[in-house]
């Protein structure tokens, strides 16, 4: 088992170091073909909060408009990685490259938390996500497309109080989404909500994606949710990326099928390992 | 949705009106038992006189203008002390709230000031200022100050971080994230603060008026008592009492207009 691992370890490493080739691409499975999405390089990555190494040289390449998903044990630095990628926090070493310059609209998260303005009706949360645009003209009628892509129209003038969890999140989904964002970060989602709202939240989610074609880099501790949405799903272990798995299953993804199940079981098996080790 | 639609429509439209009502019955039995109490000598009417009585004495100083002219005098010297003292609090609390430097240099010594009670102040006041009005604004402005801004700082303080967070994430300038994040998620604690200085700024002006004043109606009180009239003196009581309560009110009804959005706020 150990030695079993280690050589899967050295191989993921070898094949996300030649994933920098130019062009070369890991996953050879259909994706949104008119991509909106932007590439992703991180090249060795570090980041530390005081004496506590969290990212110990994270390389990775993602293609534009791919849909990868983060996974690894509490407080592995999925996170971190997330907040860096969106430039919330700064980098220690190590560069991230979305290869050509982008707007602060390009790039969207959404977190665990709604996180949306209680004293703010639907609509105009959703017109925060606008940023620079919120002034214009067309905000309300963008903000309104956007919560019509999520399903909510009709909540529009509602105050977020009276929302229920998987509601919010969808609004917060569509703030995210007015913009237009060529990547989006997802940091658990869908990580406080109940098994069937979370199941929907899933569809719409890989729905929109397809959609609009955005990079989309997906932390969740749910490994079944990852492979269900993920074209990729990276094990983040020690600070560094110990697995790099593809996953090749049709869209739209039929959950509960032998193939995800099979990916499952040897990702949690990854996991699980890495915690025997500790 | 429809459910709680269906539910809270019949209520809604009852509720405030039952409600209104509700209210009022045990002022209007306290002063019924009162006035039967007087009437059939139960209580002296030395000690204190009929509700009938004390309308008369208060219809009577209406007709003289006097009622009129300290009820104005106290009623503006009660706003424009608020207004001094709360915008002063209200301009600090901001400060320390937003700055880490401005909370270093006055919060510490804002806590120790906040540590002696205003009205200790009196003697030292009216030698500074005399009777005059400044020495009632003074004392007011100083009693509100503090409840104003402890709460504005506290609401600031407890703004949600992961709000700020999203609001810089969606590129909100300093200001847009004061006027549409920070501000309005102080607001429920700057309420409570108007709530309380409300009451402070009533005690304070009672308290001085009695104490140093030509005019006002804990001027007229007094005055009252040197000639023993009690229905005045009563009167006067019940009119703080009304007025105290009429400052609430219009602070329940801001807060109830800007606060549309606090789940406390929303009908049921
Ligand atoms: N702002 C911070 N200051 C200090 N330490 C931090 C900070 N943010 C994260 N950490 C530390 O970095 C490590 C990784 O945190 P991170 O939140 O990235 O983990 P995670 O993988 O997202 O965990 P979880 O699955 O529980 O959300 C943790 O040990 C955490 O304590
Ligand atoms: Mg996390």
């Amino acid at each position: 088992m150990q030695t079993a691992l280690r050589t899967s370890l050295s191989e993921t490493e070898l094949a996300s170091r030649s994933n920098f080739a130019p062009h070369a691409r890991v996953v050879r499975e259909e994706r949104p073909v008119h991509t909106s999405g932007l590439p992703l390089s991180i090249r060795g990555l570090r980041k530390s909060f005081g004496d506590n190494e969290v990212l110990r040289g994270i390389d990775l390449h993602i293609p534009a408009g791919q849909f990868v998903a983060i996974v690894g044990k509490s407080g592995c630095g999925k996170s971190t990685l997330l907040r860096l990628i969106a430039g919330l926090e700064k980098i220690d070493a190590g560069s991230i490259s979305f290869g050509q310059d982008i707007q602060p609209e390009d790039i969207r998260v959404m977190f665990q938390e709604p996180r949306l303005l209680p004293w703010a009706r639907v609509l105009a949360n959703v017109e925060v996500g606008l940023g620079r645009d919120r002034a214009s003209k067309d905000a309300h009628a963008r903000a309104e497309k956007a919560l019509t892509e999520v399903g909510l129209a009709d909540k529009r003038d509602q105050w977020p109080s009276l929302l229920s969890g998987g509601q919010k999140q969808r609004v917060a989904l569509a703030r995210a989404l007015v913009s237009r964002p060529r990547v989006l970060a997802f940091d658990e989602p869908l990580g406080a909500l109940d098994a069937l709202t979370r199941i929907s939240m899933q569809r719409l989610l890989e729905r929109v994606w397809r959609d609009q074609g955005f990079t989309a880099i997906l932390v969740t501790h749910d490994v079944s949710e990852a492979v269900a949405l993920a074209d990729r799903v990276l094990v983040i272990e020690d600070g560094r990326i110990a697995h790099d798995v593809v996953v090749n299953a049709g869209r739209p993804r039929q959950r509960g099928s032998a193939e995800l199940a099979g990916l499952e079981g040897s990702i949690l098996s990854h996991l699980l390992s890495a915690d025997d080790r500790t | 949705m429809s459910l709680i639609d269906s539910i809270s429509l019949p209520r809604s439209i009852r509720l405030p009106r039952v409600d209104g009502l509700i209210q009022w019955i045990l002022p209007l039995a306290v002063i019924a038992i009162w006035q039967i109490a007087c009437v059939t000598g139960f209580v002296p009417t030395r000690v204190l006189p009929a509700p009938s009585d004390v309308a008369l004495a208060g219809w009577k100083l209406l007709l003289s203008g006097e009622l009129v002219r300290n009820i104005w005098v106290s009623f503006w010297r009660a706003s424009v002390g608020f207004l001094i003292g709360g915008s002063i609090g209200f301009a600090f609390g901001l400060a320390n709230g937003l700055s880490q430097l401005s909370a270093k240099l006055t919060d510490t010594t804002l806590q120790m000031v906040r540590n002696v009670p205003h009205l200790a102040l009196i003697p030292l006041v009216i030698l500074w200022f005399g009777i005059d009005e400044s020495a009632k604004l003074f004392l007011v402005a100083l009693g509100v100050f503090f409840p104003i801004y402890l709460n504005t700082l506290h609401g600031i303080r407890t703004v949600d971080p992961q709000l700020i967070e999203m609001g810089r994430i969606y590129g909100m300038t300093d200001g847009e994230l004061f006027r549409r994040v920070i501000f309005p998620g102080a607001l429920p604690s700057i309420f409570v603060g108007i709530r309380f200085a409300l009451g402070i700024m009533w005690l304070t002006l009672i308290v001085a008026e009695t104490i140093a004043a030509s005019s006002g109606l804990g001027y007229m009180a007094m005055q009252a008592r040197e000639f023993m009239l009690i229905d005045v003196v009563v009167l006067s009581i019940l009119i703080y009492a009304l007025l105290g309560k009429l400052a609430d009110s219009a602070s329940r009804l801001l807060e109830r207009a800007t606060l549309a959005w606090h789940p406390a706020f929303q009908k049921r």
